[in-house]
């Protein structure tokens, strides 16, 4: 084995600032001017999955659904040209009484009335999927969001300030922020539905961008112990290089499990898998990047790092 | 000696190896589709004669069937085929009638040697399976509603019997308002409130009207009835969910004012929202004493005979009963306790008093459907759902004394029997109405397939990274995937022994697991490259590679793990399940990875003379 080859990493620093800059406006520009395409976890509705024997079409399913009264059905294939995914426009179905409480019949729901009008005309459908969700759940769900990613980030700065130092978690929580909002922005760039799962992705990228970024971090902390009289700048140079190849390996065996996700998984969780390739990307390059960048943009020096934790060595070798 | 591993550590890991591999076994084993009964009544014997009529019945449909189980309270008949699971309902159902409940279900092959060790498969979430998901909200504000009316209606009686005379007093905006004509007169009724009501508290609002009274349910009694009301939801709800005849219902509370209902491999929901929605009520009458009457029968006829004449009108319904539970008497009989509202203890202690000694029947009222088939034209069969109302009675007592507002019914059989009596009482007193605010159906087919996608992503997944460890790390590859392999045995073994649900996202948290769990072993081999480049031994280079790589891994999995925990605690079922399989996964994933592994590169190169390593 040769020697290590050390890159200088941080020689494009301002050229990486710069592209996190611009993709960071990008993505607030979209967020803030289209927003997300929220799905229907997050806005409540009725959506109706339905499939047909023989590849269907779906302007024909759309002409019998207005023809039984249904306005404007968003008709779309899903998955294959057999299913069918139908969603109901219009205000969201309220909350729907079970039963009318007299003589204990059952109310029909918007779902049920669908698949009756799809019926109706002899096609042979068999129904896959129904998704209700009142609009009250919707909007809790959105707010659960938004608040579950907000504790996420306050717990994780106050583990790394803990583990860590200061400037090490503000590094690494910008890095996460920065994830985020690149993996949403690009959602709401390219108008891919956000639903509950690609949620539950954002926040595992959260984990995953962090997992690197804690890797990398460690090797700094360890580097600026061990090697005197070096500049900060090389130290993280030379930690960055130790690190590749365990930031690229393991980023690589997350995207091939990430694509067989992708191609085999089932469209259900199409917009998952999408979400944690793009953030995994991003993670990667943030953990070289973005949290490395922040802190020696605030300066971290030797001194910084050289109180020992309790119960930790410095040196450690053997 | 270096890198040698006592035995008992090399013992330690063997075991886990092997629990992983016991408890793990059981998913290889696909269960079989079955059909399951069960009586109406929990009274009901339901022996081998009961079988081999089921039995009969299906050899009669020509359906292929084996290994009936019959234990007294249930039995179980396995199918040769899934196609055929519906028909077979429908086939038992028909012969057996309207006294038994048939169920659909799946029946575990475990083997007895994994199951008498408490190794069962996982369970599968709707997703898998098929089935209707419903969140119900309670509405809680008309319970609310009807508690302070009942209360209003006592309180003015209260005051007419102590001659304080008010004005008005009414129910605005669940409070309870009373205008009086002078201040005594509002001085008197706080008093008597908070003597005699001790649940409504007297509300002072800066600027009311010096002759008025507000009065509001305390704290402590509006969290009881919230908690009574959605109780009691769930009892009605779980009662009326065994009615429909699927296996393993989830019948649970979420949140404040929120009920889950889950029903597997259900197909048709509006049948099921029909069943969940239904309103079963009661009506108290007494037993008729001249021809003039009407005729019932007994819900359990083995309990007190076939029928009985009880009169026309009927005392009160299941509106004016509050609760119903099931103890023991002074003697340690079972007996029911029943409470009424005040209106309905009225009634009955009217009805009552001149009625000693005769006898007082409890009637449930179930409104119910039947599938009528029919042949049309083209000779095809139609089932047409035709809905009817049942009535039977449950409880035939004789009145020892008055009865009011508190009563009990003793001499109800046994222990079981008085609780079941217990549970149709509550289940016909009408709870606070339900909303459905969410539902989710996944058909059949479609969970079949989610399995399919689910079971070939992991796969080609695993193989995808296994082969790309071998080209990287070589001999230490075959370690980190001896590591992988165990690692997902662990997994499922630990998910199917602590009983979690496998959904569709928990399938994309085992593939992510998966790809994720290499990480600590990438960083521990890059490791012992770079100890190797720096020129320590390799011995050295092993040892020194573990140890230090040890710190990162730790601190990576820790956040990862606080980020599940937080994913887990915000989110709903399918992402709860994905949290659960990730955190279980970063935990199982540490143990193969830097413990195991290690055992296995000790055992390898451990205690020798090693001059290189392919890495």
């Amino acid at each position: 084995m040769t020697q290590l080859k050390v890159y200088n990493f941080m020689g494009i620093r301002r050229l990486a600032v710069g592209l996190s800059a611009t993709l960071l406006v990008l993505s607030t520009i979209s967020l803030a001017t289209q927003g997300l395409q929220l799905g229907l976890d997050f806005t409540g509705g009725t959506q109706v999955e339905v499939g047909y024997q023989s590849p269907a079409n779906v302007e024909g399913v759309r002409a019998q659904l207005e023809r039984a009264g249904f306005e404007k059905p968003v008709v779309v294939h899903f998955g294959s040209d057999r299913d069918v995914l139908i969603r109901l426009q219009g205000k969201p179905e309220p909350e729907q009484a079970i039963s009318d409480e007299q003589d204990g019949t059952v109310k029909k729901a918007l779902s049920d009335k669908v698949y009756e009008a799809l019926q109706s005309e002899g096609a042979d459908v068999e129904l896959r999927r129904v998704d209700f969700v009142g609009p009250q759940i919707g909007e809790e769900l959105r707010e659960d969001g938004g608040l579950g990613m907000l504790a996420a980030l306050i717990v994780v700065m106050f583990y790394v300030a803990m583990r860590f130092q200061l400037k090490f978690a503000i590094g690494a929580v910008l890095a996460l922020a920065h994830d985020v909002m690149i993996t949403l922005g690009f959602f709401s760039l390219m108008r891919f539905e956000f639903d509950l799962t690609v949620l539950a992705a954002i926040l595992a990228v959260v984990g995953y961008s962090l997992n690197d970024t804690i890797v990398v971090s460690d090797r700094i902390r360890e580097n600026f112990r061990k090697i005197r009289n070096m500049a900060p700048l090389d130290v993280i140079n030379e930690s960055l290089s130790q690190t590749l190849w365990r930031t690229i390996n393991t980023s690589l065996t997350t995207l091939l499990v990430l694509l067989s996700l992708f191609f085999l998984g089932g469209e259900l969780i199409h917009n998952f898998a999408i979400a944690l390739m793009v953030g995994v990307g991003v993670g990667t390059y943030s953990s070289i990047y973005v949290a490395a960048t922040v802190m020696l943009a605030m300066d971290i020096q030797r001194e910084d790092l050289l109180v020992p934790e309790k119960g930790e060595l410095v040196d450690d070798l053997p | 000696m270096p890198n040698k591993f006592p035995l008992w550590k090399n013992l330690v890991i063997l075991l886990v190896v092997v629990f992983g591999f016991v408890y793990a076994a059981p998913n290889l084993y696909p269960p079989d589709p079955a059909i399951q009964l069960s009586g109406q009544s929990g009274a009901m014997l339901i022996d081998q004669a009961v079988l081999d009529k089921a039995a009969a019945a299906l050899e009669q449909a020509g359906i292929d069937h084996f290994g009936g189980e019959a234990d007294g309270e249930g039995a179980l008949l396995r199918l040769g085929d899934i196609a055929e699971q519906l028909r077979a309902k429908e086939v038992i159902q028909a012969e057996m009638g309207n006294d038994y409940i048939v169920a659909l279900n799946l029946a575990p092959t475990t083997p007895d040697a994994l199951s008498s060790l408490g190794a069962v498969p996982m369970k599968l979430g709707l997703d898998l399976r098929g089935g209707v998901h419903f969140l119900l909200e309670v509405d809680l504000k008309s319970a609310l509603k009807t508690r302070l009316e009942g209360d209003l209606e006592d309180l003015k009686s209260t005051l007419r019997e102590e001659r304080v005379r008010y004005r008005s007093f009414a129910l605005i905006d669940g409070q309870i308002i009373g205008q009086f004509r002078d201040a005594e007169e509002v001085d008197k009724a706080t008093a008597l409130v908070r003597q005699n009501f001790p649940n409504l508290q007297p509300q002072s609002i800066p600027g009311q009207n010096a002759l008025s009274l507000t009065l509001a349910l305390s704290v402590q009694a509006s969290s009881d009835l919230e908690d009574n009301t959605i109780k009691q939801n769930l009892t009605s709800l779980r009662n009326r969910v065994n009615e429909i005849g699927v296996s393993e219902p989830i019948v649970s509370r979420q949140g404040k004012n929120r009920i889950v209902v889950e029903l597997p491999g259900i197909q048709d929901t509006a049948e099921a929202k029909r069943i969940i929605g239904k309103t079963a009520n009661l009506e108290f009458r007494l037993e008729a004493q001249s021809r003039i009457g009407e005729m019932f029968d007994f819900r359990d006829p083995s309990s007190q005979g076939v029928d009985a004449r009880l009169e026309n009108r009927a005392i009160i319904t299941g509106e004016n009963v509050t609760d119903a539970r099931a103890s023991f008497d002074e003697n340690g009989r079972p007996q029911v306790n029943i409470s009424l509202d005040s209106k309905g203890g009225w009634a009955m202690g009217h009805a009552t008093r001149d009625n000693i000694g005769n006898r007082l029947g409890v009637l449930f009222i179930e409104y119910k459907t039947r599938l009528e088939k029919s042949v049309d034209e083209s000779g095809t069969v139609e089932l047409t759902p035709i809905p009817y109302v049942e009535k039977h009675i449950i409880s035939l007592a004789t009145v020892q004394a008055q009865l009011g507002k508190q009563f009990r019914i003793t001499g109800a059989g046994n222990q079981r029997e008085s609780s079941e009596l217990a549970l149709l009482l509550r289940a016909g007193a009408l709870a606070a109405p339900m909303y459905i605010v969410e539902e989710r159906t996944i058909g059949p087919s479609l969970g079949t397939e989610n399995i399919q996608l689910g079971v070939k992503s992991v796969t080609v997944g695993l193989l995808a990274v296994l082969l790309f460890m071998l080209v990287i790390y070589r001999v230490f590859g075959l370690f980190a995937n001896l590591a992988l392999a165990t690692n997902l045995l662990l997994l499922v073994g630990i998910m199917s022994l602590l009983g979690a649900t496998l959904t569709l996202p928990g399938i994309a948290g085992i593939v992510l697991t998966v790809g994720m769990a290499v990480d600590a072993n990438v960083l521990i081999f890059s490791r012992i490259r770079e100890e190797l480049a720096a020129g320590l031994s390799p011995q050295g280079a092993i040892s020194a590679g573990y140890d230090r790589a040890f710190v990162s891994i730790l601190d990576a999995n820790i956040t990862t793990l606080i980020v599940a925990l937080i994913l887990y605690a915000i989110g709903s079922g399918p992402v709860q399940g994905f949290a659960v399989t990730l955190s279980i996964g970063i935990l199982t994933s540490m143990f193969t990875s830097i413990v195991m592994t290690r055992g296995v590169v000790n055992l390898v190169y451990g205690g020798r003379k090693v001059d290189r390593l392919w890495i």
